[in-house]
C-alpha cells in the first residue's frame, strides 16, 4: 500500500506546529498503524531526519500509553487502541490526517505526545480505596453480589488513554473520572470514601482544566475499552447525592 | 588485552547468609522478628528510591510511603499506571484453599519449586507461598474487581497444569486490575505528598558510594536533563530483560539497563540464561513486526495442534485431509497431549517448523484447531470460554478462527533470571534492593502461570518493607555521612551517563538503533532460544562483540538530547542489550545440561527430552561484571533441597 | 563539552539530597501521620454546586425544567385562541385572578413571573460560563473535520442565543406591547391575531419555535442525565419523552400563528 500522511509536527511545548505530508510506500496491510510510523520513522532516521514521536508501549490495548487522533477520529476508525488498529482499514492510495490528542488539558510535549498527566491527578485526589498494606480482613469477610463485582470490572477496564477527552468537544474528562468512581462506588469496600472520592475527583477534575459534559456523546464512541455513557449520569448524580449529604 | 569472554573465572560461591534455619514455616515469621525496626518517628528522614511502577515496584512505593518512608520513584511511561504488569492476562496464585480440593501453603510451595526444575531456593519460594493468600485480601481491600461466582465470593481457576483450582483472575485483564490497585495506593501516596513521582524519567545509572547503593542517575525525557538523585537505598523494580530479543510479548520499551547499569556496578547477574517461552502466541506476519502477541495459554484446553505431515504442504488447512495432519503433542506425548508445559509445547513447535512442516508466512507457525472442540461443545460453549480471544485474534490476523484453524508460535515472554538477590531481596551491593521479575528468585528454571503476579505483589507489598527496614535501622540516616552535591561519585557517574549519551548522538552512523535490535534479537533466537547447542552458542558470542562494535561505529541518533527523543533513548537501551545478551548467551553456554526453559541439545534423555544434571548444575550461577566484553566472574550460590526431591520431569 | 549537551555540564550538580528532617518529634509509639489525605473544598451545598461544572449544570437542568413546564402550560393556554376571543380573554384574565382571595389579584402572575425570571438568569449565566469553560478546555480543533454528535446537542449554544433574543422580542411584542401592531393591553386575542399579520412576526416566531424543539429535544434528556437518570427503563423514556415534548411543544406552538396565517383564526 502506499499511502500520504499529514502528520503534526511540532519540535517542543512551546514551539509552533504545523501539519507535515510524507509519502509512505510498501506498507503492508498486516502492519499496525504504529508499525506503519514505526516505517516511516526507520526510514526518517535513516535519512537523518527526527523520527516522528509518539507515545506507545505495550502494543496490546491494554496500557493506554498510545493515542493520535487519525482521520479525525481518537485511534482511528475502528473502537480499539491504536496499536490494535491494522493497516488494512485503509486503501491503498489514501490521506490519513494524524493529529495530537487536542485538550487544553494535556498540553502537547512533542509531535502526537501529549502531557496527560492531569488524570494521574484526578486519580490522587479520590480514585482509590484507603487500605494500607497489611490491613485487609480476609477476602471472603465481604461477601460481593455478582452483578456489583461485574459492574465495578466494566468500568475498571479504563485504561486511561485520554481518548475520552480528546474525542470531546469541550475536551471533558467526565468519562475517565466517571469509570473510577463507579468501579470503586459499585464495591462495598468503596462505600466509606463514597462522598470524598466523588467530590475531590471531580473538584480536581474542574481544577485541571477539563471541560463540562454536554452530553455530546463523542467519548463513549470513542472509548476503545466501551466505558458507556450513562457512566457520567450515574457519577452525576453520585455527586449530588455526596454534594447534599456533606 | 583481557581473556577472551568465554574463559570466565570462577570465584568464591555466594550464599544467601540472611535466610534463618530452622523448620521452613518458620523461617519468614523468625526472619521478621529478627529484623530491626525503624522507629516511626526516623523513617520520615529515610529517602527511599524506587525505579519502576509495575506490580512490583507499585506496591513498594505504596507500602514504603504508608509506612511513613520518604519515596521517590520513577518510570519511564508518562504515568505508573502504564507498567507493563498491565497486561498480564491470566491470573494470581494463592493457597487460600477456597475449592477445598487439597491446596495448601505446602503444595503452592512444593509445585512452584518442582515447576522451577529445582533451580530456586526452598525459603523464598516457601514465603512466597505464604505470603500468597494475603495478596489477594490485600488486593480485594483495595477494590480489586476478581471475578465472583453468584453467591458473591470469590472465583477461582485452574492454570498452568497444576492439580488445583488456585488462580483468581479478573477477566483476561487480571495483571491490570492488580496494577491499578497498587496505582490507586500510589496515587493516594503521590497526593499526600509521601511519595515524589518521576514519570518519563529512565534510570540511566546507579550511584555507589563506599560501597554502598546512594542513588541513581537520571534523565528526564522531555527535557533531556541529566540528574543525580541521593537517597539510603535503592530498590530497582524495573522488570525483566526479555526485550533483549527484539521480539517478544514484553512491552516495546520495556528494558534491561537499569538491571544492567546495576550489574556493571557490582551487582551479581544470576541464571541470565533462564528465558520463558510462551507457546501460544500469534506468529509474526512480517518483517515489520514490532512485537508479538500472546494468548492465554488456556486455549490449549480446548484446541488440538496439529501441522501437515509433508514439509512444504501449502494447502490450505481445511483442505488437508485428516490422515495426513500431525497431531505430533498427542503423538509424542500421548499422556498430556496438547497440554504438556509451555516450554514442552514450545520447543515440539520449533522443532516441526524447523523440519519444513510449519504454516503462514515463512513456515514460522503450527495449527491450533478448534474444529473438534466446535463439534463437541457448539459454538456457544466456545464463544463463551474463549470469545475475546477469538475476536482478538481475528483483529490481528483478519483470518477467522471459527472456520479456519488459529496459527500460534512460540514467543519470549518472561525472564527468571535477573539480579542476585539474597533473602531479603538485596543484591550484592549494600542498600541495592531488586524485587518482582528484575531478580532471579522464586522461579527457578521455570515460571509456573499466574505466578509471576504473586511474586511481583509479594515483594512489593510485604518482603521487601520488611527486609528494607532492617537495612536502615543498620544504616540509619546521618547527615555526616550523606555525600554532598559536590561527591565525586555523583559527577562521575553524571559524566559517564553524559558522555555516552554525547557518543551515541555524535556518531552519525547509517545504521538505525532498531536494525542492530532487530539483527540481535534474531541472533539470540537462533541461538539462545528456544534450544541451545554449543555451536550455535559459540556462534552467537562471537558475533555479538563485533555487532557491538558495528553498533558504536555506525550507529545513527537523529536530534539532540535536550528534547524528548525517542531514538536517543532506544540507542541507549539497545547499547546495554548488545552487553546482556552476551552474558546470556555465556550462562547458557556454560550450564551444559538442560533445565526448564533452558534446553541443550547435548543434554537430552534417552527418549530425547530435557536432562538435568543436579550434581553439577544444582546451584544459581550469579555473574560478576569485570569489564564491558571482558570474561564475568561466576560464583555458584549451591541449592539445598530438604523438602522437595527432585525428580526428572516426564510427560510422554 | 559538545555543542549539544550545553546544560548538562551545569546540570550534574543538580543534586537532589534528601529533605532534611523537618518533621516534628513525635512521641515515641505513635506513627507520625503524613500528610492527611486531599479533603475536598468546605462549603454548603449551594456553593459546592455553584463552585463544579456538574453543579452548575444541576443548576442548568432544574432552572431548564422549571421553563420546560412553563412552557408545556403557556403551549395549553395558546390552544384556547382556536376556541375565540372569549374564551382566550377570558382565560388571560383568570390568569390574573388566580389564587384571589389569599393573592391579590395579579400577584400570581407575578410569582409565575419571578420563578421564571430566576429561571432565565440561573440557566443563562451557567451556560454562559459552562461554556466559556468548555471553548477554553479545546483551545485547538482538529484539522480533519467531520461532524460529531447530532444537529440538536451541536445546536444548544445558538439556539440558546436564539430562544434569549426572541425572549425579548416576545415580551415586547404580547406582554408590553411595544412591537405589536395593536397592542392593547386585555385583549390578548386580538394582539395575536394583530401580530401574526406581520410577515416579520411569523418569521421570528417560527424560527424561534423550530429552535425550542431542538433546545428542548437535547435539553430534556439532558437534563435527566445531569440529575443521574441511570436506570435503562427510566432513561430510554427519558429519551424518547423529550423527543415527543419537542414535538409537541412546536407543534403546539406553531398552531397559533398557522392558525392566523390560515384564516382559522381570525
Amino acid at each position: 500500500m502506499n499511502l500520504t500522511l499529514r502528520i503534526w509536527r511540532q519540535p517542543g511545548a512551546d514551539a509552533p506546529g504545523e501539519m507535515v505530508t510524507y509519502e509512505v510506500d510498501g506498507i503492508s496491510p498486516d502492519m499496525s498503524f504504529l508499525e506503519m510510523l514505526d516505517t516511516l520513522n526507520e526510514r526518517l532516521t535513516a535519512r537523518g531526519e527526527e523520527p516522528v514521536a509518539f507515545d506507545h508501549d505495550c502494543r496490546e490495548g491494554i496500557c493506554g500509553a498510545c493515542g493520535m487522533v487519525i482521520n479525525g477520529r481518537a485511534h482511528g476508525p475502528e473502537r480499539t487502541t491504536a496499536c490494535q488498529l491494522h493497516m488494512r482499514h485503509f486503501a491503498d492510495g489514501d490521506t490519513v490526517d494524524i493529529e495530537p490528542w487536542r485538550a487544553a488539558a494535556f498540553p502537547v510535549v512533542r509531535d502526537l505526545v501529549v502531557d496527560r498527566s492531569a488524570l494521574d491527578r484526578v486519580v490522587g485526589a479520590g480514585g482509590y480505596i484507603t487500605a494500607p498494606t497489611g490491613s485487609a480482613p480476609e477476602a471472603h469477610a465481604t461477601a460481593v453480589p455478582k452483578p456489583a463485582a461485574d459492574a465495578a470490572f466494566a468500568h475498571a477496564e479504563c485504561i486511561g488513554c485520554g481518548a475520552c477527552v480528546a474525542a470531546c468537544p469541550n475536551g471533558s474528562a467526565m468519562l475517565f473520572t466517571s469509570a473510577k468512581v463507579n468501579h470503586l462506588g459499585a464495591l462495598p469496600q468503596g462505600a466509606p470514601e463514597r462522598e470524598s472520592r466523588v467530590l475531590g475527583m471531580v473538584e480536581q477534575m474542574d481544577a485541571e482544566g477539563f471541560g463540562g459534559c454536554t452530553l455530546a456523546g463523542e467519548c463513549a464512541t470513542a472509548c476503545p475499552k466501551g466505558i458507556p455513557m450513562p457512566s457520567i449520569a450515574a457519577m452525576n448524580r453520585e455527586y449530588l447525592r455526596a454534594a447534599a449529604r456533606r | 588485552m583481557s581473556t577472551p569472554y568465554t574463559r570466565y573465572a570462577t570465584g568464591a560461591p555466594v550464599a544467601d547468609t540472611k535466610a534463618p534455619e530452622g523448620p521452613i514455616d518458620q523461617r519468614w515469621t523468625r526472619r521478621r522478628f529478627e529484623a530491626k525496626l525503624v522507629n516511626p518517628a526516623n523513617r520520615r528522614k529515610h529517602t527511599v528510591i524506587v525505579v519502576g511502577t509495575g506490580l512490583a515496584g507499585g506496591s513498594a512505593g505504596a507500602t514504603l510511603a504508608e509506612a511513613g518512608y520518604h519515596v521517590v520513584q520513577f518510570c519511564y511511561q508518562d504515568s505508573p499506571r502504564r507498567a507493563h504488569s498491565v497486561a498480564a492476562q491470566g491470573g494470581i496464585n494463592a493457597a487460600k484453599n477456597y475449592r477445598n480440593d487439597g491446596d495448601s501453603v505446602y503444595r503452592l510451595f512444593y509445585d512452584t519449586v518442582k515447576g522451577g526444575d529445582f533451580r530456586s531456593r526452598e525459603s523464598g519460594v516457601h514465603r512466597l507461598a505464604e505470603i500468597s493468600t494475603a495478596i489477594i485480601d490485600q488486593c480485594v481491600a483495595q477494590g480489586v474487581p476478581f471475578a465472583r461466582e453468584y453467591g458473591g465470593l470469590l472465583d477461582t481457576r485452574s492454570f498452568g497444569g497444576v492439580q488445583v483450582s488456585r488462580t483468581f483472575y479478573a477477566r483476561g485483564q487480571t495483571g491490570q486490575q492488580l496494577l491499578l490497585g497498587a496505582y490507586q495506593a500510589l496515587s493516594r501516596q503521590i497526593a499526600a505528598g509521601n511519595v515524589e513521582m518521576h514519570p518519563r524519567t529512565e534510570m540511566l545509572d546507579l550511584l555507589v558510594i563506599d560501597g554502598r547503593a546512594r542513588g541513581i542517575v537520571a534523565r528526564d525525557l522531555l527535557t533531556g536533563r541529566v540528574d543525580t538523585y541521593v537517597a539510603d537505598a535503592v530498590v530497582l523494580a524495573t522488570g525483566g530483560y526479555g526485550n533483549v530479543f527484539h521480539l517478544s510479548t514484553n512491552a516495546k520499551n520495556s528494558n534491561a539497563t537499569a538491571i544492567w547499569r546495576a550489574h556493571r556496578r557490582g551487582a551479581y547477574f544470576a541464571n541470565p540464561c533462564f528465558t520463558q517461552i510462551h507457546p501460544t502466541c500469534i506468529p509474526r506476519s512480517g518483517d515489520h513486526q514490532s512485537k508479538l502477541t500472546l494468548m492465554s495459554e488456556s486455549l490449549r484446553n480446548d484446541g488440538r495442534v496439529w501441522v501437515p505431515k509433508a514439509p512444504g504442504d501449502a494447502r490450505t488447512p481445511q483442505d488437508i485431509p485428516e490422515d495426513e495432519r500431525d497431531y505430533y503433542l498427542e503423538r509424542l506425548y500421548p499422556s498430556f497431549g496438547n497440554l504438556v508445559p509451555r516450554d514442552i509445547a514450545s520447543r515440539a513447535a520449533k522443532n516441526v517448523c524447523d523440519e519444513g512442516r510449519g504454516v503462514g508466512p515463512g513456515g514460522q507457525g503450527v495449527y491450533l484447531d478448534f474444529a473438534d472442540a466446535l463439534a463437541r461443545m457448539g459454538r456457544a460453549a466456545v464463544e463463551e470460554k474463549y470469545g475475546n480471544l477469538f475476536e482478538m485474534y481475528a483483529r490481528i490476523t483478519a483470518e477467522d478462527p471459527w472456520t479456519r484453524p488459529m496459527r500460534i508460535y512460540p514467543a519470549i515472554h518472561y525472564t527468571m533470571g535477573g539480579l542476585w538477590v539474597d533473602y531479603d531481596l538485596m543484591t550484592t551491593v549494600p542498600g541495592l534492593f531488586a524485587v518482582g521479575e528484575a531478580n532471579f528468585s522464586d522461579h527457578g528454571a521455570n515460571r509456573l502461570g499466574a505466578s509471576a503476579l504473586m511474586q511481583g505483589l509479594a515483594d512489593g507489598y510485604f518482603v521487601l518493607p520488611a527486609t528494607l527496614g532492617d537495612y536502615l535501622a543498620r544504616h540509619p540516616h546521618n547527615d555526616r555521612t550523606d555525600p554532598g552535591e559536590n561527591h565525586p561519585a555523583l559527577h562521575e557517574a553524571t559524566r559517564a551517563v553524559t558522555d555516552r549519551l554525547h557518543t551515541l548522538l555524535s556518531t552519525g552512523g547509517d545504521r538505525t538503533p532498531e536494525s542492530f535490535h532487530r539483527e540481535l534479537g534474531a541472533l539470540l533466537w537462533d541461538h539462545c532460544g528456544m534450544s541451545r547447542t554449543e555451536e550455535g552458542l559459540r556462534k552467537a558470542l562471537e558475533r555479538i562483540p563485533e555487532l557491538r562494535a558495528e553498533f558504536w561505529q555506525r550507529v545513527r541518533v537523529p536530534g539532540s538530547g535536550q528534547a524528548l527523543n525517542q531514538s536517543l533513548e532506544k540507542a541507549n537501551r539497545v547499547a546495554d542489550h548488545l552487553e546482556l545478551a552476551e552474558l546470556m548467551c555465556l550462562d547458557a553456554l556454560h550450564r551444559t545440561e538442560s533445565c526448564g526453559g533452558h534446553f541443550r541439545e547435548e543434554s537430552r534423555t534417552a527418549d530425547g527430552e530435557a536432562a538435568r544434571r543436579d550434581e553439577e548444575f544444582g546451584y544459581v550461577a550469579a555473574w560478576e561484571f569485570t569489564g564491558a566484553g571482558r570474561a564475568p566472574v561466576l560464583h555458584p550460590e549451591a541449592l539445598h533441597f530438604a523438602h522437595v526431591h527432585p525428580t526428572q520431569r516426564s510427560y510422554t | 563539552m559538545p555543542e549539544c549537551f550545553p546544560t548538562f555540564v551545569a546540570m550534574a550538580t543538580a543534586t537532589r539530597t534528601p529533605p532534611s528532617p523537618t518533621t516534628p518529634q513525635t512521641a515515641p509509639g505513635t506513627t507520625p501521620r503524613t500528610t492527611p489525605p486531599r479533603r475536598p473544598r468546605r462549603g454548603g451545598l449551594l456553593r459546592t454546586l455553584w463552585g463544579s461544572t456538574i453543579g452548575k449544570k444541576a443548576v442548568m437542568a432544574v432552572s431548564g425544567l422549571v421553563m420546560l413546564a412553563y412552557l408545556v402550560a403557556h403551549m395549553l393556554g395558546n390552544l384556547k385562541v382556536f376556541f375565540g376571543p372569549d374564551d382566550m380573554n377570558g382565560y388571560a384574565h383568570w390568569l390574573r385572578t388566580l389564587g384571589e382571595p389569599v393573592l391579590h389579584h395579579g400577584w400570581f402572575l407575578w410569582v409565575v413571573r419571578v420563578v421564571l425570571l430566576t429561571a432565565v438568569v440561573l440557566h443563562g449565566v451557567c451556560a454562559w460560563q459552562l461554556s466559556r469553560r468548555d471553548l477554553a478546555a479545546r483551545p485547538v480543533g482538529y484539522r480533519h473535520r467531520r461532524h460529531r454528535a447530532s444537529y440538536a446537542t451541536r445546536t444548544m449554544r445558538w439556539g440558546g442565543i436564539i430562544l434569549a433574543l426572541f425572549l425579548v422580542w416576545h415580551l415586547l411584542d404580547l406582554t408590553t406591547g411595544t412591537v405589536n401592531p395593536r397592542g392593547q393591553a386585555g385583549h390578548p386575542y386580538e394582539n395575536i391575531v394583530a401580530g401574526f399579520g406581520t410577515w416579520y412576526t411569523n418569521v421570528i416566531y417560527c424560527v424561534a419555535m423550530l429552535a425550542v424543539g431542538l433546545h428542548v429535544q437535547h435539553g430534556f434528556w439532558g437534563a435527566a442525565q445531569t440529575l443521574g437518570v441511570t436506570r435503562p427503563g427510566l432513561a430510554r423514556l427519558c429519551k424518547g419523552g423529550s423527543t415527543v415534548l419537542a414535538v409537541v411543544l412546536t407543534a403546539g406552538f406553531l398552531s397559533v400563528p398557522l392558525g392566523v396565517m390560515t384564516g382559522l383564526v381570525e
